[in-house]
């Protein structure tokens, strides 16, 4: 789960890094007074996509009357494919060094890392290798002053600003631990004289562990309505854009089979896995889940391990009774119970494949066949 | 031979008295697994399917020798449990769960490490040794002795692959599942270096998917193997930013495409299939030269 900045910012306050002064705002009200007591300001606007500052995101004001035009151009504005439902006025910095600092999990390693820049302010993304500082953090013993003297040496800080910094690394690394977090960024942190700030904040926790999150965090939604409906019923679901809805079990299968419908020449509707072992309550639902995308057609795609294929071919019959499907359906069953449950397909008229290749075929001409009426694919 | 496990490995099962640890050790009896202890706290005394039930892996190990075990616990506790197997002296430690919290399992690969303890997973379906030995959730009937070692990322398309494997005639020495989750314990190099020792692997299955950068790591080990590794990948046409359903499958910041895998492990040496079911017919001609 992505935080926005200033819920981020929050948490960073609560545990003594200091923040640019400023205040949240879900209209253009009441930022002519905010301003007038703060001066110059910069106008962020709270959405969760990364390059914010590039698509437009980011404005500055010297006047109040400048910071609500800003505001009300923010508010109006699409960013990303979200709107601006709020923004972060923040006083604006005198900034002398901008740095990039960043916890983030190493997969090759298995442990966190922690990531310095003196690029601060850029994508962290495109900067070269070399300009990055890693270092591989041990669980057992964390970040400690040590840590973060090499990393202040290495980013050509001293004095005053180091021991700030040192301080406020170690907080950060408690912070990255706490909250079960999977990324915490500070990009940039200003130095501006002999202070630092967080001019701005991100992190995402892993979802995971959302049965111990602590109370002061909020729920932030980010997934779609079909997603949000499939993760309730214990389901994977990615929604996209082509023209063939698709159930698999598995991730890797269920990839798979979208990179085959690819290889054939048309594109899946979304990336569902009905997981192992989904009942037939499970699947009946998996599949009006699917339908109300309203694809051109249906590929269902069962390597049956723990999942049985009757229990597949049973649900598939439950809801071809309940809804009306008037588009092609292929199905592909093998593994456990394959027998009985291409038996209650057939008996319902409905053939199945057993091998993966025949089935994407025919999914993708019957697709093709646009305008024509099929049931399933047994004429 | 075999890597890993073999018909002489001890196993335990903890979480052996839920109904995913019965099932699963029924099967794995059921495959010829030795299974001589499950642990299942306060529900120690009982037997199920015939395995003595113990309160704790202490009291587990105090009573039989064990080399190895398969945890089927839910996620919120595979870590207290994971590290009561290491601290017990258990040397591998086969962990199914899926959504193990990210701080849990760096938790648990660092203690695992200072105890030199083989972690499989998590959310892995095991390893199995076809026709010896089985530690996992894999379906039996669909793997085969031979002489083709399978290291994969996901499971369902391991079977698929298997089982084309099988079907064409071509066993498997060891098949192992690595996992889908982002931590994960043992990785391709680890075990593409065991085929590698294995005088009876002759050649070698990869079975990976975007996110992460585990094939572009493997690749350098692929460079010096001796033996044929043949490749598929999932996640061709996966939009970057979207989990695939595993954790791990994610393109993030431009990094863990399939482009990039493809190029280095074709660089490496190892044939790519750009269809599942041509694995089976490019081992097949590996195995002829």
């Amino acid at each position: 789960m992505k935080l926005y900045e200033y819920m981020a910012k929050e948490i960073f306050r609560n545990h003594g890094i200091v923040t640019p002064k400023g205040c949240v705002f879900s209209s253009p009200e009441g930022i002519k007074e905010y301003v007038e007591t703060i001066g110059s300001v910069v106008i962020k606007s709270q959405v969760l996509a990364g390059g914010r500052g590039k698509a437009g995101g980011i404005k500055f004001a010297d006047t109040p009357e400048e910071a609500v035009a800003r505001a009300k151009e923010l508010f109006a504005s699409q960013l990303k494919g979200s709107s601006v439902n709020e923004l972060l006025v923040e006083e604006k910095l005198k900034i002398d060094q901008e740095i990039y600092l960043g916890l983030a999990i190493d997969r090759a390693h298995r442990r966190p890392v922690l990531l310095a820049s003196k690029a601060g302010g850029m994508e962290i993304e495109q900067v070269p290798a070399e300009q990055i500082i890693k270092r591989l953090i041990d669980v057992s013993v964390g970040v400690q002053p040590y840590t973060t003297r090499e990393i202040s040496r290495r980013l050509g800080v001293s004095g005053e600003v180091a021991k700030k910094l040192s301080d406020l690394l170690v907080k950060l690394y408690q912070i990255f631990v706490t909250y079960d977090a999977e990324l915490v960024e500070i990009n940039p942190l200003v130095i501006s004289g002999t202070d630092i700030y967080a001019a701005d904040g991100k992190m995402t926790l892993d979802d995971d562990a959302s049965f111990r999150f602590r109370s002061d965090i909020p729920h932030v939604e980010e997934k779609t309505e079909l997603e949000k409906k499939a993760s309730a019923i214990g389901i994977a679901y990615v929604d996209l854009e082509g023209e063939i809805g698709v159930m698999a079990n598995g991730a890797g299968i269920t990839m798979a089979t979208l990179d085959l419908i690819k290889d054939y020449g048309m594109n899946a509707r979304n990336f569902m896995d009905a997981g192992g072992g989904a009942s037939r309550e499970t699947v009946a639902q998996a599949l009006e889940i699917l339908l109300s995308t309203k694809p051109k057609s249906l590929l269902i795609n069962i390597f049956g391990g723990i999942t049985r294929c009757d229990e597949v071919a049973k649900a598939f019959i439950d809801v071809k009774k309940s809804v009306e499907i008037n588009i092609p359906v292929v199905i592909r069953l093998v593994g456990t119970n394959e027998e009985a449950g291409i038996e209650i397909l057939q008996a319902n008229g409905i053939e199945s494949y057993k091998n993966i290749k025949d089935a994407v075929t025919a999914v993708v001409a019957l697709t093709q066949k646009k305008g024509a009426y099929h049931d399933n694919f047994d004429q | 031979m075999t890597i890993l496990i073999n018909n002489q490995t001890n196993i335990l099962v903890q979480g052996i008295t839920g109904k995913q640890g019965q099932f699963h050790t029924e099967q794995m009896l059921a495959y010829g697994s030795k299974i001589v202890a499950g642990v299942s706290p306060t529900k120690g005394g009982q037997r199920i399917a015939d395995v003595p039930v113990y309160d704790t892996v202490d009291q587990a190990v105090s009573e039989v020798k064990i080399d190895a075990s398969v945890l089927f616990i839910p996620s919120q506790l595979v870590k207290d449990v994971a590290f009561e197997a290491m601290d017990a002296g258990i040397k591998t430690l086969v962990i199914i769960t899926e959504h193990v919290p990210l701080h849990d399992a760096m938790q648990i690969m660092a203690f695992a490490e200072r105890k030199n303890v083989t972690i499989v997973g998590p959310n892995t379906y095991g390893l199995i040794s076809p026709g010896q030995s089985k530690i996992g959730i894999m379906p039996n009937r669909i793997f085969t002795p031979g002489s083709t070692g399978v290291v994969a990322r996901s499971g369902t398309l391991s079977y698929e692959i298997v089982a084309n494997l099988t079907t064409t005639g071509i066993g498997q020495s060891t098949v192992v599942g690595l996992g889908g989750d982002r931590i994960v314990g043992l990785s391709f190099i680890d075990v593409l270096r065991k085929f590698e020792d294995d005088p009876d692997t002759k050649a070698v299955v990869l079975v990976g998917e975007i996110g992460g950068d585990a094939e572009e790591e493997a690749s350098k080990y692929i460079k010096r193997m001796t033996k044929p590794v043949v490749a598929f990948l999932a996640g061709k046409s996966a939009p970057p930013g979207k989990r695939m359903g595993h954790a791990g499958a994610i393109i993030d910041g431009g990094r863990g495409t399939f482009e990039s895998k493809v190029e280095a492990l074709t660089q490496a040496g190892a044939q790519v299939a750009s269809l599942p079911w041509e694995v089976s017919s490019l081992i097949q001609s590996a195995l002829v030269l």
